[in-house]
């Protein structure tokens, strides 16, 4: 039983940073822009956060610092291709290039520093049930959000105007356009949105997954979240079951080490990366699934004639 | 009408841009009540005018008023708020939404709400629409619908309609005439816009012509006839095309039987046991409304999907299977294929003409141990722009620096260059003003002449009936037996597209068994 507990809560931690970051690439591109800098958002997040917790001892400060600073990295992204057209693929690796490079000035004397991790909350009552207690409800505060920002973004993508503007918009920007929606205006918000989310998800890499600050330790993990979203097929679930599946493997990768099985550790780093693409990719191979929910004017800048 | 001021009023409008210009001094009255035909020719500057009444284009002088006061448009935004609504001509919907949600993206509601004034409008016009429906699974006819109910529904006062009839079947613009007619019978404007002069004279009470950006003639259309109107229209009077006394000996080219195909994209409708012969010397007509298989049904026939003979379809050209060939080496056979879009699939946008020539001739003595033979491919090239009467700066030009009429006229040319056997065409005219219309079918008609076979793929009936020899109709992934053009007529041929082939032939005694 203790296995399991350690499995479904290791899995939602090690899911965590990749579900805040997914959910916001999820909707910038939905709207239609294609952001290639997680990468570098969520390490200047890790970074940032970092620092912050460290010089103020407060997490909210330095998830807000996080988020912020992922957020003015992708509204350059945003000027770039939304105002000047640029073209989103260079834009997107130019920012995230950008960002890598900022965190490893921002953290440079952090280096190897640790800090104490974001505590575990348990919730009143729920956490007390047999099993499932342990499991689910003593956590951190950050897994709760994160597991509540995956509905609340199906619920505002398909259930309410703003999403089908935002759906409308990355099917068809010029289309949007001849019918009066803003369409500049909601990219760049859906784009901001995305780098908060990633500026997030590399705060909690560097304050609560792992406590510490080390050069390049996002790891790959936001180009995981650019494959998550073209291999979940832009769909909520899918991209949030990829999240999982990669954390429940990189928990597995530690388990094996742990049981000293003499299997190459380079492998094993690899295991999660190849296993969750592999698994979205064969889940995603109904043309049908995708073609509804790609945005048919991913990496498009809006035409006016 | 003479005191009230009119509905919508311009004077002078101009419109520059760096090569040309686009509207020069038009004036225009609309009145309430009133359908007002704005006719050109592709480049007349129709659609510049209409952009600028709708707000997403700036004019450089000239006034607008509206209601009798002036006015500066600045946003589709301000133009929907004053009330004017305009339905486009490449429809601006969201394919993978519900007809209520597109709805729902111009008219404030909630789904609910919407899905039950859609409902009242429609049985109010006559305009079937179903509120929840994805777009993608319907046809033209159904988008065309939300697109007038998504402009009804926002009460407009004054509503532009851009080619409204282009992608109808004829009962479908019988339909639309009626809801035309039932709104301006409300009291609100329309202005029609359209090259097709049957139309006009049927539906409209006013038509403004224009040609190079200017107003060249306002006349009542019903006491005009169409060559009057057409000379108005392009400054000349258009040739009935020319059927030669030669012809093929008639031995069948390309046959094809039995053949199926399910296409990968799910939302493109499958072939379903697909038969026809191509015989030398004519052109076969393959009328229906788009979206029925036609692309399939040209994809398999060009070799763009393959269909190897194993699932007991056959596709034989001068008696050889081909199914299992690619589209290089059935043009190797004499076999071309003219798709019907012209950038990115007839020829490459940003490549110059020489360059795009050099595309489906490349086997034809333009390479030399590997090495393209550059001198060789210009000359062609120009010979072409030469004999095809191109308008364009020169070999060097880019193809998507031409219009659509032109660049229809290179591409067409370049295929004829090499003497084809069997020659495909997926909707010659679509968009090419009436000129370059009618020399690109006199082209395909000497092409027949010549001895080869042409499968013509056309949603202009007009088109078909003037330079086919037999027709068949395609429905829904079916293709009807074929009919001799003598004996059938737009209304037949109206009834088959919609589904009832039967009908086809207006004799009614049918040469060949209907299939499926």
């Amino acid at each position: 039983m203790d296995v399991l507990i350690f499995i479904v809560g290791g899995t939602l931690a090690a899911a965590t940073a990749l579900i805040f970051a997914a959910m916001g690439e999820l909707v910038a591109e939905k709207s239609g822009v294609l952001n290639l800098g997680i990468e570098g958002m969520m390490a200047t997040g890790a970074a940032m956060a970092f620092v912050v917790l460290s010089l103020s001892g407060s997490y909210t400060l330095g998830f807000v610092a996080g988020a912020a600073l992922g957020m003015v990295l992708s509204l350059v992204h945003a000027a770039l291709t939304i105002i000047f057209r640029a073209n989103q693929v260079a834009s997107g690796l130019a920012v995230g290039i950008l960002g890598l490079g900022l965190s490893s000035a921002i953290g440079k004397r952090y280096e190897g520093r640790t800090v104490a991790g974001l505590p575990e909350n348990g919730i009143p009552f729920l956490s007390d049930i047999p099993v499932i207690g342990p499991m689910f409800f003593q956590q951190d505060i950050m897994v709760y959000l994160s597991i509540l920002l995956i509905p609340a973004t199906w619920y505002v993508l398909n259930r309410t105007k703003l999403g089908l503007t935002i759906r409308a918009i990355g099917e068809s920007p010029e289309a949007a356009h001849a019918l009066g929606l803003k369409v500049r205006l909601i990219r760049t918000g859906c784009v901001a949105f995305g780098g908060a989310m990633a500026g997030i998800g590399g705060a909690y890499m560097s304050t609560a997954y792992t406590p510490l600050w080390a050069e390049g330790m996002i790891a790959g993990r936001g180009w995981i979240v650019v494959a998550l979203t073209v291999f979940g097929t832009w769909m909520v679930g899918r991209v949030a079951f990829g999240a999982y599946l990669f954390g429940s493997i990189s928990l597995l990768e530690l388990s094996i080490q742990a049981f000293g099985l003499n299997i190459p550790s380079q492998l094993m780093s690899a295991l999660p990366y190849l296993v969750t693409i592999v698994m979205l990719a064969i889940i995603s191979r109904n043309p049908t699934f995708i073609k509804l929910n790609s945005p048919a004017s991913l990496g498009a800048t809006l035409k006016l004639s | 009408m003479a005191d009230a001021p009119p509905l919508l009023r311009l004077r002078g409008i101009t419109k520059a841009y760096p090569a040309v210009l686009a509207n020069d001094a038009v004036d225009l009255d609309v009145g309430t009540g009133e359908i007002h035909a704005v006719l050109g020719e592709n480049g007349a500057g129709k659609s510049t005018l209409m952009k600028i009444i709708y707000g997403s284009v700036r004019p450089d002088a000239g006034t607008v008023e509206w209601n009798g006061s002036q006015v500066d448009i600045q946003s589709p935004a301000m133009a929907r708020e004053l009330g004017i609504g305009m339905v486009f001509q490449h429809f601006s919907l969201f394919e993978t939404l519900t007809a209520a949600e597109n709805i729902s993206l111009a008219v404030s509601g909630t789904i609910p709400e919407l899905s039950r004034r859609i409902r009242e409008a429609s049985a109010r016009f006559g305009l079937d629409v179903e509120p929840d429906a994805r777009v993608q699974s319907m046809t033209v006819g159904e988008r065309q619908r939300i697109e007038i109910l998504r402009c009804i529904l926002q009460e407009p006062r004054l509503i532009i309609m851009d080619e409204p009839t282009s992608v109808l079947p004829p009962q479908g613009i019988a339909k639309l005439f009626e809801t035309l007619r039932k709104l301006a019978s409300e009291g609100i404007g329309i202005i029609f816009i359209s090259h097709k002069l049957e139309e006009i004279r049927a539906l409209c009470d006013t038509a403004t012509i224009m040609r190079g950006g200017r107003v060249v003639g306002v006349c009542d259309p019903r006491e005009e006839d169409a060559r009057s109107l057409t000379r108005l229209m392009i400054g000349r009077e258009i040739a009935r095309p020319r059927h030669g006394a030669e012809r093929g000996d008639g031995h069948p080219v390309l046959e094809v039987t039995g053949l199926n195909h399910t296409p990968e994209n799910p939302f493109a409708t499958p072939l379903r046991d697909v038969h026809l012969t191509l015989r030398s010397g004519e052109i076969l007509g393959i009328a229906g409304v788009s979206g029925n298989g036609q692309d399939s049904l040209t994809q398999a026939l060009a070799g763009e999907i393959e269909t190897p003979d194993d699932r007991g379809s056959t596709v034989m050209l001068e008696g050889k299977a081909i199914g299992a060939l690619g589209p290089y080496a059935r043009r190797k056979l004499g076999l071309h294929f003219i798709p019907e879009e012209r950038l990115g699939r007839g020829a490459v946008p940003i490549h110059t003409l020489s360059e795009n020539s050099g595309l489906t001739t490349y086997h034809r003595g333009m390479v030399n141990w590997g090495f393209l033979n550059l001198g060789r491919r210009r000359k062609l090239a120009a010979e072409t722009i030469e004999r095809m009467d191109v308008r364009c700066g020169g070999t060097e030009s880019t193809a998507q620096s031409l219009s659509g009429g032109n660049l229809q006229k290179f591409i067409v040319g370049r295929e004829l260059a090499l003497a084809p056997r069997v020659l495909i065409v997926s909707q010659p005219t679509w968009g090419v003003d009436v000129g370059a219309a009618a020399a690109i079918r006199q082209q395909l008609i000497d092409l027949r002449d010549s001895g080869a076979a042409l499968l013509v793929v056309s949603e202009e009936l007009e088109e078909l009936l003037e330079i086919c020899d037999r027709i068949q109709v395609m429905f829904r992934g079916r293709l009807s037996g074929s009919v001799p053009v003598r004996d059938t007529d737009m209304d037949h041929l109206g009834l088959a597209m919609a589904g009832d082939f039967d009908a086809l032939n207006s004799s009614q005694t049918m040469k060949e068994p209907a299939l499926g």
